[in-house]
């Protein structure tokens, strides 16, 4: 393998843990999806980097798919929804903005430890392309737990998917099934979100987690 | 595609699914739900006397042949209860035509779901499956579109999703880890294939995957801690799905997580998966016990009473040996019929009394009879006592745990002595006492449950021989 190969690669994955770091610390909602509009842009980039690298000319559809189904139609579409709700206002966070910075630090660090030293064997692409997949999973994790707004928890889990898609691209020749079927449950679930958005909006007047945690059966 | 079994579990239910999204009345759909579970179970049960040969995407072999005929029968018998239970629904208006429709055909996607879990074998394929299975379930639960059916829904789509999502991380690495051995492309995600050839796999790859998969299935197998989707995703949802998923889709994830176990056990170099398994068991059963006695809503008291026997379960496949498996697949057989014939019950209970509240219901033995007798035999059955079915598996997971080491079945002990004080104290203030609440006739439909009661009555008293070596068989290939 060529090192512009490796470097171009390792680049772009590294970009798209810069900008997971860069959703942990949005505090509007628009921007929020700006950013993960952006972070969708740069896995599509490294899809195809890795369809060119790997001669895989199948991965060029999930690629297509993150594209323009991830960086286009779902960033509209929830910013219609937002618009349509009137919640483009300040997103509740559980934990502020530093410490979240910093358990998000120390996760990448987690990552790069076990991944790193596990994946020896795999070949030095994979073995980065891993790490850092493992990463924008962990970042997308932290997000949904530290926020409380169920759009914004709806983002975390995307950006968590589109690091499962960047460890299957990574993992050279995986069957395309895999990679379909995670384009295809990703549809899935946003519609289920979608419903789910539609009716909480319908019952509550909030989509602001907190509020309905309330009603939340635990001393039941 | 030829016809057989497998396609016959596969496609009778999609099929079907198809049919009830377009079918308007109730009664028509209801009847064709039964016909086609009763179709379904017939296919499975062909599949003991004739199976296609594996390919790189199903696979019959004696261990899914034993959950596919599970599932099928629970799937059956909850059909039969769900004609009734979601009638009364319609009568109350709870439900509304639409919304039946719809119920009736996620029923059957979640049928072909399951079954798809179990004949794949493909790792990637069966993963599809889960998700399928848990998007479907999402959809049930928060079917009533009250406030506290969709917050359950949620918290259950996400932190299921989050558990699917780490299953999926762990497949990745399972592929990775098949790799360099098998080859690139299909191959390495064919399970029949992987299992042949993981001796020869990476061990600290196949490690961390198995982390993964682990924590990603055990969320859906509902094992402590991670468990918080399920009490509320038992309670809220409609009764029938409340016994699919505590008899059905537990085992199914649980299934999944065999399967890995399996492929740990053929690479030496690998950790072994029974101390993890044994653990995450342990703690379940215990945590679990404890929230039985502070519960106030009956659903929510069987779901955690799920996941104490998902703990229980768990612990005997991560003890290993032929003793402990046949335990814990007598075990999970025993556990599945009784949990949904408890749930048959609870629903025309909370039918009849119009809440869930325990405070709200009692002397169920003085008002309704057969619903109350039903649910302390069930109640009886789930909390171990003899002669029913639980309790002589329950002893040979203790006993065979007692041989190997005695420490850890003194903690298995006394969480089954903490779970059956907390289940008395309840069931007794539901089943005896001053009646309480509405006592109006109930609309019940008490085959299904007296049925899988008959079944786990029969199966304490006498294990036929035949059954007993099958067990033993399937036992045997778990290792």
């Amino acid at each position: 393998m060529s090192t512009i190969d490796f470097d171009v690669a390792h680049v772009l994955a590294g970009s798209l843990v810069l900008i997971s770091f860069l959703e942990l610390y949005q505090d509007r909602l628009y921007s929020l999806l700006n950013v993960y509009a952006a972070h969708a842009l740069v896995l599509a980039a490294s899809v195809a980097w890795q369809a060119f690298i790997q001669d895989a000319p199948h991965l060029y559809v999930t690629a297509m798919i993150a594209l323009v189904f991830k960086a286009i139609i779902i960033p509209v579409a929830l910013h219609r929804m937002i618009v349509k709700l009137g919640i483009h206002r300040e997103i509740e966070k559980v934990v502020g903005v530093g410490l979240a910075m910093l358990a998000g630090i120390g996760l990448v660090a987690l990552s790069m430890v076990v991944m790193l030293r596990v994946t020896q064997q795999a070949g030095r692409l994979a073995q980065e392309d891993l790490a850092f997949a493992l990463s924008v999973v962990l970042l997308g994790l932290l997000m949904m737990v530290t926020r409380r707004n169920a759009v914004s928890q709806v983002v975390g889990f995307m950006s968590l998917e589109n690091g499962l898609v960047l460890a299957a691209t990574g993992a050279k020749g995986m069957p395309l099934v895999v990679e379909i079927s995670v384009a295809f449950s990703i549809l899935i679930a946003f519609i289920v979100i979608g419903i789910f958005l539609f009716r909480i909006r319908e019952r509550f007047d909030t989509v602001d987690m907190q509020v309905i945690d309330s009603f939340r059966g635990e001393h039941r | 595609m030829t016809v057989n079994g497998v396609t016959g579990v596969l496609l009778i239910p999609a099929f079907a699914a198809g049919l009830l999204a377009v079918l308007p009345g109730y009664r028509a759909t209801a009847r064709i739900n039964v016909l086609a579970t009763t179709l379904t179970l017939l296919c499975a049960l062909s599949l003991f006397f004739g199976r296609p040969v594996p390919g790189p995407y199903l696979l019959v072999d004696d261990l899914n042949a034993t959950f596919i005929v599970l599932t099928t029968f629970v799937g059956f018998t909850t059909s039969v209860f769900s004609a009734t239970y979601i009638g009364h629904e319609l009568a109350i208006g709870r439900l509304t035509p639409p919304f039946v429709r719809f119920y009736h055909a996620m029923y059957q996607v979640l049928m072909f779901a399951l079954n798809l879990a179990l004949v794949a074998n493909n790792i990637g394929l069966m993963w599809v499956a889960i998700e399928l299975a848990t998007l479907t379930t999402v959809l049930m639960v928060g079917i009533y579109r009250t406030h506290e059916a969709l917050e359950a829904a949620w918290k259950y789509f996400i932190l299921g999703s989050v558990g699917i999502a780490l299953a999926l991380f762990g497949t990745i690495l399972v592929y990775m880890a098949a790799r360099p051995v098998v080859g690139e492309g299909l191959d390495a995600m064919v399970w029949s294939v992987l299992v042949k050839r993981a001796g020869a796999f990476d061990p600290a790859l196949l490690d961390l995957a198995f982390i993964f998969l682990l924590l990603g299935y055990g969320t859906k197998v509902g094992l402590a801690p991670l468990h918080a989707w399920l009490p509320d995703a038992h309670a809220e949802g409609p009764t029938p799905i409340s016994a699919v998923l505590s008899g059905l889709l537990l085992n199914v994830a649980l299934y999944a997580l065999l399967r890995f176990k399996m492929l740990l056990a053929a690479n030496p170099a690998a950790l072994a998966p029974g101390p993890l398994m044994v653990t995450l068991g342990l703690l379940s059963l215990v945590f679990a016990a404890f929230m039985l006695y502070r519960r106030r809503d009956i659903k929510r008291l069987f779901a955690y009473s799920s996941i104490e026997h998902m703990g229980i379960i768990t612990f005997a496949f991560g003890m290993g040996g032929p003793l402990a498996n046949f335990a814990g697949l007598l075990h999970m057989t025993m556990h599945s019929l009784t949990k949904s014939a408890i749930f048959f019950a609870v629903g025309h209970v909370a039918q009849v009394k119009g809440t869930q509240r325990i405070a709200d219901m009692g002397g169920l033995t003085e008002t309704h009879p057969l619903l109350g007798w039903g649910l302390i035999l069930g109640v009886v059955a789930i909390a171990g006592l003899p002669p029913l079915g639980i309790f002589m598996s329950e002893f040979l997971v203790v006993s065979s745990t007692f041989a190997r080491a005695p420490l850890l079945a003194i903690v298995l002990v006394f969480g089954l002595l903490v779970a059956l004080g907390g289940l008395f104290l309840r069931l007794n203030s539901i089943a005896f006492g001053e009646p309480r609440g509405p006592t109006d006739k109930a609309h019940a439909s008490y085959v299904p449950m007296f049925a899988h009661l008959t079944l786990v009555f029969v199966a304490g008293v006498y294990m036929p021989p035949a059954l007993v070596a099958w067990f033993q068989n399937v036992a045997g290939l778990l290792g």
